[in-house]
């Protein structure tokens, strides 16, 4: 574990207590461990991400936060209070399911209420914290329909209200947006974001995903899992421009591994300059020949997929501000070409014991 | 991927061909193809005998001759309305068909649900087996058996005698067809109910209790309210079965034990009174029709 824990609101970090500890964490099904002393914080008002492939214990970490397991080993504080033991209805933490876990024998409203009524709010105080809490996921008028009535965005919106409504410290989302297509993920991380803005009092947002996009556009940080161990922490600006590992480096976009000088280095493929073999290049870049073995052609820009000399394989990314390049990519196929980076783009990282993932259930 | 792979598949020529074509066209020419047998079946035997049952209720016996007479009269529905013996019968059968209902629910409620929640895989099986083993046997078998453990020196008595508790007398009483009866129907109840714990995903009882709900709290506002159409689909068939039965209450019932099906029995093979037996067994009919109606609303067919 070599996470470089850099928080993105160093203010915060000094004022506030964390929201989430997690502590020595260890959790193992039979044989399979899914979990291995895992040690975590989350700053209050925080969106934090746990990032992983399935299987690599970022749901577990995220049942056991809720209280829906129990740890073998470790603790979890919730604002520096320990609730290891605590049940579920005892922690003031609510989840939104993957599977929405919506109830279907109640209305809308009735499962948006679920949580005020259990805990003996009166009748017509609910039914207006309800009805608020539809407005803010812009459900105001289906509180009436049966969530089988609605549509898969709308059932996660009603998850989402069902979940906030009682004003958690802690709001846990597990794969919320998983089951939606691209369009509606898209306009759901912005509406989870602006959400989360909107509260008065800021809800720390701990969010489950395996989608490396998601995590980057929406986190304030981001924990990067694999195997049950956390690999990296950080902003994800510090998470994809300088990986910890290669890990890291390949799970958070393209890796491009390279050896330099008995070192193992990473460059962005958007940081690899794409040349013709006798182009000029700038003093003080580092150049490496090659022969296109591949293009994909991907809308706003083309990958190229670079056989370098030296026997390793790099991809570059090239904006199709270029119509006719854009055109032809068959073309490009064989072509020699040079390849050119910035040594600040170069990052070195540390060898991870296998970059390929066992995938298994999580 | 390479040329070979795309073989073109030719059309298949020939009459089957073409028929097969057609059927996969048309999905109400495969309904008819499916449903023509058990559809004759039904309406000409089924619906055909309870047609002849109902018109018959309207018919009445000489009672000279003992011939049938084809003459239009209420009669025997008047006799079973203001005869009290056959009001006490009427009565005695609903009455134990609904408790034998409520107690198998009441058992099958927390079995089924440690069967489908808390049970390993293996115990599961276990379970299953064990529920449904004594429908393996005989139902004449295990009613005798139910004789011999209610008996006055059976084995309930023996055991209460042993532990000086004294002793009931419940054989051959209403006690004893409740008992037999909720035993005998149990696994029609069980089998639905776990279907229905089965069904209900993990996820809701973590979102109730995430949401602040104890066990307790989980159990009654959103376990039982999903399993209730389990529960229904059970009662159906716990319910209707006793209704219908004879063979339990002349065997553990004892002396002025009759059901429904007792005195149907009677004046179809002893009497020969087939319209007031038809008359008599309209009456369990009516009671399903009304309790199907009510089920139907409670939604348990979407269950089943």
């Amino acid at each position: 574990m070599t996470g470089t824990r850099v928080p993105a609101r160093e203010e915060r970090r000094a004022t506030l207590a964390p929201a989430v500890r997690v502590s020595g964490l260890r959790k193992a099904y039979g044989a399979v461990v899914a979990l291995e002393r895992l040690e975590l914080e989350v700053l209050a008002g925080e969106f934090f991400t746990l990032l992983g492939p399935s299987g690599s214990g970022k749901t577990t970490t995220l049942r056991l936060i809720a209280g829906f397991e129990a740890p073998d080993d470790g603790a979890v504080e919730l604002d520096g209070v320990d609730v290891t033991r605590r049940p579920p209805y005892q922690r003031d933490v609510n989840t939104v399911f993957q599977d929405y876990a919506l109830f279907p024998h109640m209305t809308v409203a009735q499962n948006v209420a679920y949580g005020l009524m259990v805990r003996g709010v009166g009748r017509r105080d609910r039914a207006a914290r309800a009805a608020q809490a539809l407005q803010m996921v812009r459900l105001g008028d289906l509180g009436e329909r049966k969530p089988v009535q609605l549509s898969g965005g709308q059932r996660q919106r009603v998850a989402l209200a069902r979940a906030l409504v009682n004003r958690p410290r802690v709001l846990l989302l597990d794969e919320p947006l998983g089951a939606l297509d691209l369009k509606l993920r898209q306009e759901m991380q912005l509406e989870l974001q602006r959400i989360q803005r909107e509260l008065s009092e800021r809800i720390t947002f701990v969010y489950v995903t395996h989608d490396q996009d998601e995590a980057l556009a929406m986190s304030d940080r981001i924990a990067v899992f694999s195997r049950g161990r956390i690999e990296q922490v950080g902003s994800p600006r510090e998470i994809y421009e300088h990986p910890a590992n290669e890990f890291v480096a390949g799970f958070v976009g393209t890796s491009n591994l390279l050896e330099e000088d008995g070192l193992r280095v990473t460059v962005r493929p958007e940081k690899v300059e794409l040349l013709a073999p006798d182009a000029p290049v700038a003093p003080g870049l580092r150049r490496e020949p090659g022969v296109v073995r591949d293009v994909v052609y991907l809308g706003s820009v083309t990958r190229y997929v670079v056989e370098l000399d030296r026997g390793e394989t790099l991809v570059a990314l090239r904006q199709n501000t270029d119509v006719a390049v854009a055109a032809a990519p068959d073309a490009e196929r064989g072509r020699r070409v040079l390849l050119a980076w910035s040594p600040e783009h170069a990052n070195t990282v540390a060898a991870g014991d296998d970059v390929e993932h066992v995938e298994e259930e999580g | 991927m390479s040329a070979e792979a795309t073989v073109r598949r030719a059309p298949r020529g020939g009459l089957r061909g073409r028929a097969s074509a057609v059927l996969f066209r048309r999905a109400w020419l495969r309904a008819v193809l499916l449903l023509s047998a058990p559809g004759a079946w039904f309406v000409l035997i089924y619906l055909a005998a309870l047609a002849i049952l109902f018109v018959s209720a309207f018919w009445r016996v000489d009672g000279f001759t003992g011939k049938l007479v084809h003459a239009w009269n209420v009669d025997n529905f008047r006799q079973l309305v203001e005869n009290p013996t056959y009001r006490t019968i009427a009565l005695r059968t609903i009455g134990i068909a609904a408790a034998v209902t409520v107690t198998d629910a009441l058992l099958a409620i927390p079995f089924a649900y440690f069967a489908a929640r808390l049970a390993s895989r293996r115990l599961q099986a276990v379970l299953f087996v064990i529920v449904l083993v004594p429908l393996w046997t005989s139902y004449l078998v295990r009613v005798y058996a139910w004789r011999l453990i209610l008996a006055k020196d059976g084995i309930v008595n023996w055991a209460l005698h042993g532990i000086g508790l004294g002793s009931v007398d419940v054989a051959y009483s209403n006690w004893a067809m409740w008992i037999v009866f909720s035993y005998i129907w149990l696994p029609f109840m069980i089998l639905p109910v776990w279907v229905a714990f089965e069904r209900v995903p993990a996820s809701f009882l973590e979102a109730s209790a995430d949401l602040g709900a104890r066990a307790r709290t989980t159990f009654r506002r959103v376990l039982l309210p999903l399993v209730l159409p389990g529960v229904v689909a059970g009662s159906i068939f716990t319910f209707s079965l006793t209704l219908g039965d004879f063979i339990t209450p002349t065997l553990v019932g004892g002396a002025g034990s009759d059901f429904i099906g007792n005195v149907v029995y009677r004046n179809v093979g002893i009497a020969s009174n087939v319209p007031f037996a038809a008359a008599f067994a309209t009456i369990p009919l009516l009671v399903m029709a009304v309790y199907l109606a009510i089920a139907r609303r409670l939604g348990a067919f979407e269950a089943l």
